[in-house]
Order: C-alpha cells, then sequence, then structure tokens
C-alpha cells in the first residue's frame, strides 16, 4: 500500500535503477560508494588508531586486513574510490553547467542533451576503470 | 471487479474493437478518502497501432467500468493533465502508444510523489506552489509603465536561450521520477527549477538575484543530484536536468 498523502516512492524508488537508464544506474553507484567510502573511512581512522596500542596492537590489527576477506574489503574500497572520483569529476562539471548541453529549440523525439554522449562515455569509463583497478588490487593483494 | 478481466462487447464497441490484438490493461485503483486499499482491476482491450494509453482507459471507462477516475483533456500532449505511470515509468497516457511498450499487459497507475485524489487522479497543488515560488513570470520594473518601453526586442539567440524551457506543460512526470522528490517532501523539484532557468535565461527578466536567493535554500536547487531522469521522461524536450545545472552553474559563479 503506497504513501496516499504523497505517493512517494521512498528510498525503495530512489535506488531503483532499472527505469531511467545508465545515468541513474551511475546515480545510485556514487550513493552506495560515498556510503561505503564513508564506512571505511570511520574503519581507517579506527584501525589507524591502534598505533596507540604499541607495535603488537598495531600488528595484530593489520593481520585482520591480511585474511581474505580483508582482501575482498579492500579490493572494493579500492573500486569505490575510482568510480566515486570518476563519476565524481563529471558530475561536479556537470553541476556548474559543463558538459551538459546547449539549450536549443528542441525537436521531436526529445533527445535530452543533458544526458548526452560524453555522459554515458563517462560513466561507462568510470565502471570499466573501478573494475580495472580492482583487478589490480585483487592481483597484488592475492598475487603474493 | 478485482483481478476480473472483462471484454468489450462487440455490439458496443467503436473503431477499436475490430482489432483482433489484445493486451491486459491494469488499472490501479484507490480512494483515499474511502481509505480504500490500492488494488489492480484488470481489463482485456482491442487496440490498432495508434491506440494510445489514454484511448485504452477511454475504452475502459465506456463500455466496462465508467468508474474510472482519469483526468485528461487535450488528447495531444499539450494540456499535462494524464500523466501517470505506465509499466513503472511516468509518461502522458495521450502521448504514449500501446505498441511502443512492447508488453501484452500494460499497468496504469498514479504518479508518484504526488497526493492522489482517486485512482489515476493525483493533486498538482504542491507543484503549482513550487512554480509560483520561484516567481514564473518576467520581472522587470520598466515593463508597461512608460510609454515606448512595452516591447523589449530580443535577437533569434536570446530566445534560443530559454525557448526550450518554455515548452514545460507542467504535466509533473519529471517530479514523478525525481529520486529526490522520493524521499524529500520539501525539495522544490526539478519542473520550479527548470522553470527558474527558464527566466533568469530571458534578457528582459530582472529577477535573477531575487529567484537565485529562492532557491539557494536547504530543500532547493544543491538537493539535485544530477541523476537526469526528469529530462528522460520529459515529454515536451525542456530537459529539465539541463536548466537545473546551467542555474546551479550562476550560484557556482561558473556563469554570470
Amino acid at each position: 500500500m503506497p504513501n496516499i498523502d504523497e505517493n512517494k516512492e521512498g528510498i525503495k524508488g530512489m535506488a531503483n535503477p532499472t527505469r531511467y537508464g545508465i545515468e541513474r544506474f551511475a546515480y545510485l553507484l556514487m550513493r552506495l560508494s560515498g556510503l561505503g567510502l564513508l564506512v571505511y573511512f570511520v574503519v581507517h581512522i579506527y584501525e589507524t588508531s591502534m598505533i596507540l596500542q604499541g607495535k603488537v596492537g598495531w600488528d595484530e590489527f593489520l593481520e585482520i586486513t591480511q585474511t581474505t576477506e580483508g582482501h575482498i574489503i579492500l579490493a572494493l574500497v579500492i573500486g569505490m574510490s575510482v568510480f566515486h572520483t570518476v563519476n565524481g569529476i563529471r558530475v561536479m562539471l556537470g553541476h556548474g553547467g559543463i558538459g551538459v548541453g546547449k539549450p536549443a529549440r528542441p525537436d521531436y523525439p526529445y533527445p535530452a542533451q543533458s544526458q548526452n554522449a560524453k555522459h554515458k562515455i563517462s560513466i561507462y569509463s568510470a565502471i570499466v576503470l573501478a573494475a580495472i583497478a580492482m583487478m589490480y588490487g585483487i592481483g597484488v593483494m592475492f598475487g603474493d | 471487479m478485482a483481478a476480473e478481466s472483462l471484454q468489450i462487447s462487440n455490439e458496443e464497441s467503436g473503431t477499436i474493437v475490430s482489432s483482433t490484438k489484445t493486451i491486459t490493461l491494469r488499472i490501479a485503483r484507490s480512494n483515499p478518502k474511502k481509505n480504500t486499499e490500492q488494488k489492480f482491476d484488470e481489463f482485456k482491450i482491442p487496440y490498432q497501432k495508434w491506440t494510445t494509453v489514454l484511448d485504452a482507459i477511454l475504452e475502459v471507462k465506456k463500455h466496462l467500468d465508467h468508474s474510472v477516475a482519469v483526468r485528461y483533456s487535450c488528447r495531444q500532449a499539450s494540456c499535462g493533465s494524464c500523466g501517470m505511470k505506465i509499466n513503472g515509468r511516468p509518461a502522458l497516457a495521450c502521448f504514449t502508444k500501446i505498441t511502443e511498450l512492447n508488453s501484452d499487459v500494460v499497468t496504469v497507475e498514479p504518479m508518484n510523489n504526488f497526493p492522489i485524489i482517486r485512482d489515476l487522479v493525483v493533486g498538482f497543488e504542491r507543484m503549482f506552489s513550487n512554480h509560483k515560488k520561484i516567481k514564473p513570470y518576467i520581472i522587470n520594473e520598466e515593463s508597461e509603465i512608460n510609454p515606448g518601453t512595452k516591447e523589449f526586442l530580443q535577437t533569434p539567440e536570446d530566445v534560443e536561450k530559454y525557448i526550450q524551457f518554455s515548452n514545460c506543460i507542467k504535466c509533473g512526470l519529471c517530479n514523478s521520477a525525481c529520486p529526490t522528490m522520493a524521499t524529500d517532501s520539501s525539495f522544490v523539484g526539478p519542473q520550479a527549477l527548470a522553470q527558474a532557468y527558464r527566466y533568469v535565461a530571458d534578457n528582459r527578466d530582472k529577477g535573477k538575484d531575487e529567484r537565485l536567493k529562492i532557491i539557494d535554500d536547504s530543500h532547493g536547487i544543491f538537493r539535485c543530484h544530477f541523476a537526469g531522469s526528469c529530462s528522460q521522461v520529459c515529454p515536451k524536450g525542456v530537459d529539465p536536468a539541463m536548466g537545473i545545472q546551467l542555474l546551479r552553474g550562476y550560484l557556482l559563479g561558473f556563469r554570470d
């Protein structure tokens, strides 16, 4: 039963990437990678604070990151960082009105200039670069 | 009537009943005034290649269930009355042909992010209120006061800067698709922001600072994250996402 008052889709609708193309998918990935990096940032501060426990405490905590699970998490962090950075540059430039097209009299079928090929290529590039960086990170971490 | 498939009788049908192809039209039914749960009624509707979703709904009203609530007027994507969710995506019912949906089942629901009045009809009060908030008119103290200054000459290039955004028919599809509006009741919305740009970009207007102050609010332009869904559903090529980013360019100092 939807909320009849405003019939909002809520988080579920906001996070549904299936209806509005790659731009909405990038929007969702941007939110998820941002939240993921925020969690990593907090954990990372806690991790580095272990230095206050001396060498033994520091080494014990570092051992956690040397497990398979730790490596997978770090690989995800690498992917999130790269995607968030590359897509973030696209979004920041767009927010300044750069690369969103020039207003003009629209012609049917009215393709949206703000959703132009440059943006689509940037989004795919961000995903591909994130995947490459993750694979490189996995290679380094699991390589030895 | 719920989940019951009905067919139009041949005797009562109009032109589209001669078609042999049929779709199942699922219509969301609810009446908040009577606190009824939302349910879907199903109808078998014959269609031709030119049949629009609005035609199909009107066939239901004409032959099967006249109580279906739907708002429409022009039937040519000019009035912005028949916006609804068609197979999960906001669209104008009069501007969406059954054939282009490539589905044997067409589900129509009221637009999200608007209060439901009944069935497919939603209330536009908040959208119109936000639209009025950004002062959607030319602000220029010299207009219509002093003789000889009533006309403002514009070059075709001047007109090109805003004409796209003046095509807005206030159908509300952009607000329905917006992910920010899905969670933030106070967000001014892509419709109003695109209209703010329309007037800011008009060289006859002197209200730029006034409007930028209105939209530079905690629930204003900076809540837009450039997902672009508004532009993808706009039936008139307004491209609100472009207008919003260009408008934000003024606030961020990228534009004068």
